[in-house]
């Protein structure tokens, strides 16, 4: 019962939120979905304490038949296991004060029910993803968040940027997801079926099975494996599909923090532990996953240390720190995947909505140069700020240093070279990740002020609806790590993930403690390198950062602009595909295909002058038998394969 | 299975029995329009509820035609006036019976020749139930082409600037299909000595005559289905025709073409249906990418629309031809869906064109923040469209999928690809028209929607929640038939052409069925 509470309390108040205004107006609205949002995470955590007491085993929650064709037979269902439930208890909280916070920071906003409409409605589709018993509930989940996010992104419908931002975010979303759907597809060609119980059961008698494809043949559970996590990569903005989550910052923060930080990109992650007994017996999919998983983290490391949006490097950290949890996850270290998902839930939304403190004092500025000195002025802002960001730098006793610890910790003891690929770039990331936060924390804080006067005037703390729920998350981020540690990811991990996870016996989950000390020690060395390099760089030597871009020009180009990711796929893509599709449409259809009804119809219409017009038609015939001998190919190679 | 009396024939002949009172009509010109008005929709209320009340009393576990009904017409010849439903034709009935009240309710923005309107557009939804019901191939042909005539007026009259460029079009395309399937039947009566599709799908064609009866049935079919390159005629008809003309072309006339290849060419024609397969999925992934990105590049609402209905049709001719239970259900299930959504996102073009506004994406903008409602109802249909999870357009698109995945994985992955391309065109088109500023004076002062056009909407939204969350209640209708179908299919071309099955070994990709 507290599941079904808990997952439709949201739905109810984003309907009540969107339809209610007229009955309710404007604050009733809003703070009836608020309080449904309490409702979903009280009993969220409630039923996840309750499965923790009965000592777990719980059945799913059978509610609907939803497709029934052949043997394809998904349900609405609602999965409760250790995995389902964690994820469950932490979503509806965080988005239960994100709700709140949005009361205070949204305050102003002529349409806010609708937002909180968007908000509720997202919390919703996440809870059904986090409690799927198939892939296609899943993939409901999965694409309705993706819906919200567009939404969300797209909320100040007013901005062109954010229009572009909106539909970017669904775009590269869909890729993944058809990648993801595809991959669906193929599970239920190889089990017959696409509930996660029925797939699990059978993948001891599928190990061997080939798929062939590209000419060759492969494991059938490595394509399944490498499918699925395209599309989490889609989600999870891993790099090639990451382009969407910075621009994404279009959105109102409490957007950020909700959808883009805490929960909607970690559904990647989540995907991939989730499929953990069919991947362990995919090893290839795995290693892409800790490559894309490490790369990604190195990548977005790097372009977080000289972005000037707060917004933005905050975004970029988001990024980096979902790679860290696909490096773990890859490496089958799952459990621990998990424990930074909660942690980076905590403390991630943390440092978004304490950013939104920030922007909120200065009018909307998001250029941390245009900062500066504002700690003195917005206090518990400040103090907040500062326990996110030594969680994310990974400095004890703050969570990120658990988890993150024990990610590289994981990736040391593989003794692969994949393994050792991942540690060197989170270390790399790890040290990174310090300088470009710190950077953050001293240009907004600390240092002169180089606050425009007119905005100075106005700066103040936050209104106590928006304190309130930072404060919270603050305890979380400090507490989360040395907290769940024990559970998550000590020596009674297996009893309390139970069979919600699939960790091989023989993996590096237990070998996580026997690393030497000097590579244990050297993700938090790294880590206060990092923190040391921007003090001297912004508190020391405030003339070195200037003249470091200048001594390194391209390469501090090269990160300012992204890795060029975006031109690139501009230049190689988008305006090629606009391009395509006019020259198809004038050319293809107006001039090729119609030009032979037009011709035979003036050649009928006009026989007087048919030599003339015979020839005019030839032209589009010959065009059109080229179009006719292309789809002759395209067939033979549809045949032949 | 009957109910005591021909409900098919009288659903089929009810909208004449309007075309009669609407033309016994006198009086001043407003009152005969308003009269005519009316009239049409108590006659298509009547027929909508006879169609509720045929979905009540069929029995979807009875396998064959229920309600059947034949009466002696050319005896001698075999050929009887013969209707029946099955769970195939069925549902096509229920959406022609759902949608004409809608689009009757949207041709209230007709002024011109209202009446005359009004009796085409009966006539229309006359002959069109007859198609779907026909168990006859002779009756089935003479209503196929019988749709033409009351279209071809709707479009001719009453359509936009290029209307008889755009008719010529339709007619001609549609014609020259037609002539060829005139030819097939003639074969086909000569050979089976009978005209009873029953008769007709049991009676054996020789495989090498089963290919020119197949190429027959393509040119006819292909045609109405607008399967590429045969679609051009579509874009034209769509945009010039009036309003409601588009719902019925768009929503249900379209659907011909897809019912003809499931009702004639598969199970009639297997092998030359399994030969033709790889043909037809490149043309359902020509269709898919070619026509998505034509969508990509129009400057015109209604036009747009429009292509996307012939991208859809893409994935629907891939579905037919992977002859899997899956794929098979997911191109019924997307005719359907289809047939609603369009309709709707047509409907949404009406509401802008009756506010005097013109469709060109360049000229709206911003509508979000005067037409509320109006902006969720065009977003929801447009998602649907894309098929998101929850609305309709998302289980037919991944039942094809699944479908298509049981035969190739690059017609799983290219037939998807409007996944990532209808999201593209689709959500310009939104933000075009629903968002960013104002582009001109004029637009802010827009009104939210009328009560009529709620009247129209609403069941269309909710139509397509329904078939998104239970499908359930529409798949179990025609489960039966089409099991049935993809048997005999896998009986029929074995063991001359196995599925190539990827997965190897051990994996039996057997065709399960429940």
């Amino acid at each position: 019962m507290l599941t079904e509470i808990a997952v439709f309390a949201p739905l109810a108040g984003a309907v009540f939120a969107g339809l209610g205004r007229p009955a309710l107006g404007k604050q009733g609205a809003i703070w009836v979905s608020i309080l449904l949002m309490v409702v979903s995470a009280v009993a969220g955590v409630a039923d996840f304490y309750q499965y923790e007491v009965t000592g777990g085993g719980w059945a799913p929650l059978h509610l609907a038949i939803w497709v029934s064709v052949g043997s394809f037979t998904p349900d609405w269902a609602l999965r409760q296991d250790t995995l389902s439930l964690v994820v469950v208890a932490m979503v509806s909280v965080v988005s239960m004060l994100i709700h709140v916070y949005s009361a205070g920071y949204m305050a102003h906003d002529k349409t806010v029910p609708r937002f909180f409409a968007y908000l509720s409605l997202f919390t919703f589709a996440m809870l059904m993803l986090a409690t799927a018993n198939n892939l296609l509930q899943l993939f409901f989940g999965w694409e309705g968040v993706g819906l919200v996010s567009y939404l969300l992104i797209g909320y100040w419908y007013e901005k062109p940027s954010a229009n572009a931002a909106a539909i970017k975010a669904f775009i590269v979303n869909r890729v993944g997801d058809l990648a993801f759907a595809v991959g669906i597809a193929l599970t239920y060609l190889v089990f017959n079926t696409i509930d996660f119980d029925g797939i699990f059961a059978a993948v001891p008698a599928h190990l061997a099975d080939k798929y062939a494809l590209f000419g060759s043949v492969f494991p059938a559970l490595e394509v399944i494996g490498v499918l699925l996590f395209i599309g989490a990569m889609g989600k999870s903005a891993q790099i090639v599909l990451h382009t969407w989550l910075a621009d994404a910052m279009e959105g109102p923060t409490p957007v950020s923090a909700l959808i883009h930080a805490a929960t909607m990109v970690a559904a990647g992650v989540f995907l991939v532990v989730r499929m953990s007994p069919l991947l362990n017996h995919a090893p290839g999919a795995l290693s892409f996953v800790t490559f894309i998983g490490a790369t990604t983290a190195l990548f977005a490391g790097t372009v977080g240390c000289v972005q000037n949006d707060i917004k933005r490097i905050i975004a970029y950290s988001t990024c980096s720190q979902l790679g860290y949890m696909f490096l773990a996850a890859g490496l089958g270290a799952y459990p621990v995947a998990m424990f930074h998902l909660i942690n980076h839930a905590f403390f991630k939304a943390l440092l978004f909505l304490a950013a939104g403190s920030v922007i909120h004092a200065m009018s909307d500025e998001q250029d941390i140069r245009k900062m500066g000195g504002l700690g003195r002025k917005l206090p518990i802002t400040y103090g907040v700020m500062l326990c996110g960001a030594l969680a994310l730098a990974g400095i004890p006793p703050f969570s990120g240093y658990f988890s993150k610890d024990a990610i590289l910790g994981a990736a040391f003891a593989t003794h692969t070279s994949m393994g050792f690929y991942g540690w060197a770039c989170g270390v790399f990331t790890a040290g990174l990740t310090a300088f470009y936060i710190s950077r953050l924390f001293l240009l907004t804080f600390h240092t002169e002020s180089r606050v425009a006067p007119e905005v100075a005037a106005h700066v103040h703390e936050s209104p106590v609806t928006m304190l309130g729920p930072i404060v919270l998350l603050a305890f979380g981020a400090l507490s989360s790590g040395f907290l769940l540690r024990n559970a998550f990811i000590g020596h009674g991990f297996a009893a309390f993930w139970g069979a919600s996870i699939a960790v091989d016996p023989n993996s590096i989950m237990t070998q996580i403690d026997g690393i030497p000390a000097w590579a244990a020690m050297s993700p938090l060395a790294a880590g206060i390198v990092g923190i040391g390099v921007a003090a001297w760089f912004y508190i020391l030597a405030p003339e070195m950062p200037a003249r470091a871009a200048a001594r390194f020009n391209g390469l501090y180009l090269f990160l300012l602009n992204k890795w060029y990711f975006d031109e690139v796929y501009d230049a190689l893509l988008v305006r090629p595909a606009l391009r395509l599709a006019k020259l198809i449409w004038h050319v293809g259809d107006e001039q090729m295909i119609d030009g032979v009804p037009n011709g035979l119809a003036h050649l009928t219409a006009d026989a007087s002058s048919q030599t003339v017009k015979l020839q005019t038609g030839s032209i589009a015939l010959y065009a059109f038998i080229m179009l006719v001998g292309l789809l002759g190919f395209l067939s033979l190679f549809l045949w032949i394969r | 299975m009957g109910v005591g009396f021909p409900i098919l024939s009288l659903m089929i002949f009810l909208p004449l029995v309007g075309v009669a009172f609407l033309a016994t009509l006198r009086g001043d010109e407003a009152a005969v329009a308003r009269n005519a008005r009316w009239g049409a929709l108590w006659s298509s209320v009547v027929s909508l509820g006879l169609g509720i009340f045929l979905w009540l009393k069929f029995d979807p576990s009875v396998a064959g035609y229920q309600f059947a009904e034949s009466d002696t017409w050319l005896s001698g010849l075999d050929v009887q006036y013969r209707v029946g439903v099955d769970g195939i034709s069925l549902f096509l009935v229920e959406l022609t019976v759902f949608l004409s009240p809608i689009a009757i309710l949207a041709s209230w923005s007709i002024t011109r020749r209202v009446r005359d309107f009004m009796i085409f557009f009966l006539l229309l939804e006359s002959v069109t139930l007859g198609m779907f019901c026909a168990t006859d191939f002779v009756i089935f042909y003479i209503f196929f082409e019988a749709v033409l005539i009351p279209m071809y007026f709707i479009i001719g009259i009453w359509g936009g600037e290029r209307r008889i460029y755009a008719t010529v079009k339709f007619f001609l395309f549609t014609m020259a299909g037609s002539v060829l399937m005139l030819v097939a039947l003639v074969w086909m009566w000569h050979n089976a000595g009978s005209t009873d599709l029953t008769v007709l799908t049991r009676t054996k064609i020789p495989p090498d005559v089963q290919t020119w009866l197949f190429v027959a049935f393509l040119a006819s079919f292909g045609v109405k289905a607008a399967v590429w390159p045969l679609h051009t005629w579509l874009p034209d008809a769509y945009a010039e025709a009036p309003l409601p003309g588009t719902i019925m072309l768009a929503a249900v006339l379209s659907k011909m073409g897809a019912y003809g290849f499931i009702r004639f060419a598969v199970p009639m024609l297997p092998q030359a249906s399994q030969a033709a397969a790889p043909l037809m999925f490149a043309l359902g992934v020509v269709a898919v990418i070619y026509i998505s990105l034509v969508a990509l590049a129009q400057t015109d609402m209604k036009r747009l629309v429009a292509y996307s209905s012939v991208a859809h049709m893409g994935v629907i001719v891939i579905g037919i031809f992977t002859f899997t239970v899956e794929g098979i259900e997911g191109a019924l299930f997307q005719m359907l869906s289809h047939g609603i959504i369009i309709a709707g996102l047509f409907v949404c073009t009406g509401v802008l064109l009756s506010r005097g506004e013109d469709t060109a994406l360049s000229r709206l903008g911003g509508l979000a923040a005067v037409m509320p409602v109006f902006a969720t109802l065009l977003m929801l249909f447009s998602l649907a469209s894309m098929g998101l999870p929850g609305t309709s357009g998302f289980v037919g698109e991944i039942l094809v999928i699944v479908g298509a995945m049981k035969v190739n994985f690059w017609v799983s992955l290219l037939g998807g690809m409007g996944m990532v391309l209808g999201a593209a065109f689709m959500l310009v088109m939104l933000r075009a028209v629903l968002f960013d500023k104002f582009t001109r004076p004029g637009l802010e002062s827009l009104k939210d929607l009328r009560p009529a056009e709620y009247a129209m909407l609403v069941p269309l939204a909710v139509m397509t929640l329904w078939l998104g969350i239970y499908p359930v209640s529409f798949t179990h209708i025609f489960d039966g038939p089409v099991t049935a179908l993809v048997q005999a299919h896998v009986a029929a071309v074995q063991p001359a052409a196995v599925l190539p099955a990827a997965v190897q070994p051990g994996v039996a990709v057997a065709m399960e069925t429940k």
